[in-house]
């Protein structure tokens, strides 16, 4: 047996030891995400002891180095262990933007230090991140923020709005973005902050959506005082000061990466194919609606060859790197492709997909869920900005 | 396995661009065509390409091949995509080559494979007889004749089938058209009597032809597989066609992509490089993701056609249908975005439209293969 024939019975078998019976129904999406944090309730016993478990085996967050609480796995066993949870319908336990999106930053630009400090605690779930990027005039030109950061010997002093930022009432810590010199042009003197929102002076206020949830806020700084360092050693900025541009960009590659997996959840559970089958009917062994089993058909060859992209766009990435400028092409095709998804979803819900409350469609769980699938082309950079990238860093088009 | 060429098969790809570019570039396919060339493609350049070993690429060691598998197939196709290079490297090295190796028995083999192997025979799949893809429509009968068979039949978008040395031929040992059982495949040596063959000058000025069988006789050896074998068999050489033509599509969307893309930073209107207006750039880049999808889809057609041969059916269908819209994406802008030019006989680019046309077509268009997916998925 090779080397990776014998871990992936290992895993096997420590993932059937291991994942309680409760853990193993597949559930995704918002609602069955375990994010963690000091504020976190358990939505269950078995979710606490499948976090714990894992997170004792640095199985959280496999691909991070051991001495930071990751798994130290190679490549291949990432693969190998995703591929095991995915058969046994394993949910995930833990999800997070520390994972997603600050750990891969603070793993390129952060001190020994700052990662020994932080990266642990995000691997067991303890510290929950946000993301403190978007201000109300700086959006898709994220560069012109104007959050104030100014240096008063021993700390920052930061005033000044974020928006659109996701779980920031429920979040310990955020990672921002914040200008520290006001002189230069608008790229340069950004630096990369992180700021307990225990703070005094940080605030936040609910914004509700469309969907009627209200996954994000407003965030406000009001003379809030960052010490220059968070603990002995552990410095408050990512990188070089006036150099987080870099770090936001990076961190970027790694959210679009993330963002764009949402497109995937098509196979492992029921194809869009199979549901609309079951909830129109067949009629001689083919659904009964021949114009949307078309689109259903074209949609399920364009999924498909999109998980197939992703997989292969790892495979190619070195190890221990992200996909580069490619992030984009993923989060613009992996998220316009999880609109047309729920589009379709919804065609085949009919009137029933419609319903807004009430216990039979859990309180519209669908319409819900499609409403909240139009930021996905939005979040993390708009499909436009994708295309934008794209253009620019892959195509090398003028003037782009 | 890791969704990536291996070194092996890069290397093979790195040989095989550049052979190309030197021997077969598009200004061959050209001359074919305003020579009227009787034979679609040039002998010699397929001599040369056996000699690499590419004849026999699927075909056994045991039988003068290559062995590189379909992976290997599927890299020499992409590359013959870039440069639209005509060859019997489809019908030939691809269809015939499969159908022997899966379904021939030792004599058959032993006959024909190591003949494919060093581009002295070529071979011609004929299936359809109608003017959309669908082989389980067959008609063609073959009817029992003392220990053989007689064969009769119309065939037609044969490809090679105007210089084909042997056809296998699909045709109906039972059942009627419409049902999956019964049909058979037959080797048939082209020079038959009954055999009639009228070359049908196509679009993409590559060889193709109708052919008419008029009680050609056909023995119990000439079965190719199981006498009614079905459409289990059949599937099977055709999925390994539909991978093929998906990766000469690939390299042709590819190639149309690339000379776009050099064009809008060189054209120049209102003062500024065609490629600065944003309108194009961002159908440059969905055009671009589209591209990307495709790669991924053929290579795991390949590599699935490699690992799982009987399972490939709904991976070769998605391939298949992905490759014939993107492709034909990839060329209907090529011209959109080269303007006048794009319409014009002297620029590439219309070939690159023809031949991609004709691919999509060939073997079930990208509508054929999304309701089969369907119909597989159970919908
Ligand atoms: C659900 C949700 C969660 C979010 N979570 C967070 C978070 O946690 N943290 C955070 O910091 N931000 C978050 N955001 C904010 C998100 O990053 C921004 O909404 C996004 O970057 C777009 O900015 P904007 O809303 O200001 O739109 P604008 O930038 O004003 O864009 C408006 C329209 O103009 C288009 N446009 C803009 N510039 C160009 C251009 N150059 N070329 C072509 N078209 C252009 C855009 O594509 C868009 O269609 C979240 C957003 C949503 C919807
Ligand atoms: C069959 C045919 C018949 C014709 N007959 C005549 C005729 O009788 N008389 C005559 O005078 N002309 C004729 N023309 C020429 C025709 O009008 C031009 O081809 C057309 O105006 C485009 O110009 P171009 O070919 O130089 O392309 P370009 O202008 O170079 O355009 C190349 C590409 O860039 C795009 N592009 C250019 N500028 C922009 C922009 N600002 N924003 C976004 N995209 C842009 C174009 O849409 C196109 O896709 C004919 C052309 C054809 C193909």
């Amino acid at each position: 047996m090779s080397d990776l024939e014998i871990f992936r019975k290992n895993t096997r078998a420590w993932l059937e030891d291991n994942c309680p019976t409760e853990m193993r129904d597949g559930a995704g999406g918002e609602d069955n995400i375990c994010w963690g944090g000091r504020n976190w309730q358990f939505q269950s016993e078995a979710q606490k002891t499948w976090l714990e478990r894992m997170a004792e085996k640095g199985w959280t967050v496999p691909a991070w180095p051991k001495e930071y609480g990751g798994g130290g796995l190679s490549k291949e066993e990432v693969k190998i262990l995703k591929g095991e949870m995915r058969d046994m319908k394993a949910r995930s336990p833990l999800e997070s933007f520390g994972i997603w999106m600050l750990g891969p930053a603070l793993l390129k630009y952060g001190t020994h230090e700052q990662k020994l400090h932080f990266l642990p605690a995000i691997t067991r779930g303890e510290i929950r991140w946000c993301q403190g990027y978007s201000e109300p005039n700086a959006g898709s030109d994220l560069a012109s923020l104007q959050c104030k950061c100014e240096d008063k010997g021993d700390h920052w002093l930061v005033n000044g709005q974020k928006v659109w930022t996701s779980y920031a009432d429920e979040a310990d810590w955020i990672f921002c973005l914040v200008r520290t010199d006001p002189k230069v042009t608008k790229h340069n003197g950004i630096s990369f902050l992180l700021i307990d929102m225990a703070a005094e002076g940080v605030s936040t206020k609910p914004i509700k959506l469309i969907s009627g949830k209200s996954p994000f806020c407003e965030t406000f700084f009001d003379d809030v005082k960052v010490p220059k360092e968070h603990a002995p050693g552990i410095g408050s900025i990512v990188g070089d000061l006036n150099r987080g541009w870099d770090v936001a960009k990076y961190l970027l590659t790694h959210e679009r990466e993330m963002i764009s997996a949402g497109g995937g959840g098509l196979f492992g559970g029921r194809g869009m194919g199979e549901i609309a089958a079951s909830e129109i009917g067949l009629e001689d062994g083919r659904l009964a609606d021949p114009m949307l089993r078309g689109k259903i058909a074209q949609a399920e060859i364009d999924g498909w060859a999109f998980l197939l992209t992703l997989e292969r766009m790892k495979d190619e990435a070195k190890a221990g790197q992200g996909v580069g400028a490619n992030s984009s092409m993923l989060k613009y095709y992996g998220t316009e492709f999880n609109k047309r998804r729920f589009e379709l979803l919804m065609d085949s819900g009919g009137s029933e997909a419609l319903e807004w409350e009430g216990e039979r469609t859990q309180d519209g769980k669908l319409a819900r869920s499609w409403l909240r699938t139009k930021a996905n082309s939005i979040e993390g950079g708009t499909s436009e900005v994708q295309l934008n990238i794209i253009a620019k860093r892959i195509l090398q088009l003028p003037g782009a | 396995m890791a969704l990536v060429l291996t070194e092996e098969q890069q290397m093979l790809r790195d040989a095989a661009r550049g052979f190309l570019d030197e021997k077969a570039p598009v200004s061959a396919l050209r001359k074919l065509r305003d020579t009227n060339d009787e034979t679609g493609f040039s002998r010699d350049l397929w001599k040369e390409m056996a000699e690499m070993g590419w004849a026999g690429i699927l075909v056994g060691e045991d039988y003068g091949g290559a062995d590189f598998g379909f992976v290997g197939a599927g890299v020499l196709a992409e590359e013959m995509g870039r440069t639209l290079t005509a060859s019997p490297f489809l019908s030939t090295s691809i269809l015939a080559a499969t159908a022997l190796q899966k379904l021939g028995g030792d004599a058959q083999r032993q006959e024909h494979l190591p003949k494919i192997s060093a581009g002295e025979a070529v071979f011609a799949l004929a299936v359809d007889e109608t003017r959309k893809h669908g082989p389980q429509k067959t008609a063609m009968k073959a009817e029992k004749h003392g220990n053989g068979f007689k064969l009769s039949g119309d065939k037609t978008f044969v490809a090679d089938g105007q210089v084909a040395d042997n056809i296998i031929v699909a045709a109906r040992t039972a059942g009627a058209p419409g049902d999956a059982e019964g049909i058979t495949l037959f080797l048939v040596d082209a020079a038959a009597k009954g055999v009639a063959r009228e070359r049908t000058v196509m679009v993409d000025s590559r060889g193709a032809a109708r052919l008419k069988f008029d009680g050609v006789e056909a023995t119990g050896d000439d079965v190719l597989g199981e006498v009614d074998g079905g459409l289990v068999a059949l599937e099977g050489v055709l999925n390994a066609g539909r991978a093929g033509l998906a990766a000469e599509m690939s390299g042709a969307a590819q190639a149309a992509f690339t000379m776009t893309m050099d064009y809008l930073k060189e054209r120049k209107q209102f003062g500024t490089e065609i490629g600065a207006f944003q309108a194009l750039q961002h159908r440059a880049a969905h055009l671009y993701s589209e591209i990307e999808l495709m790669k991924s889809v053929t290579l795991k057609a390949l590599q699935d056609l490699d690992e799982h041969y009987g399972m490939a059916g709904i991976i070769c269908s998605l391939a298949k249908a992905k490759a014939g819209e993107v492709a034909k994406l990839a060329s209907q802008e090529a011209v959109q975005m080269y303007g006048g030019i794009g319409m014009t006989d002297e620029f590439d680019i219309g070939f690159y439209m023809k031949r991609i046309r004709v691919a999509q077509e060939m073997f079930g268009d990208a509508a054929f293969h999304a309701d089969r997916l369907a119909a597989m998925r159970g919908y």
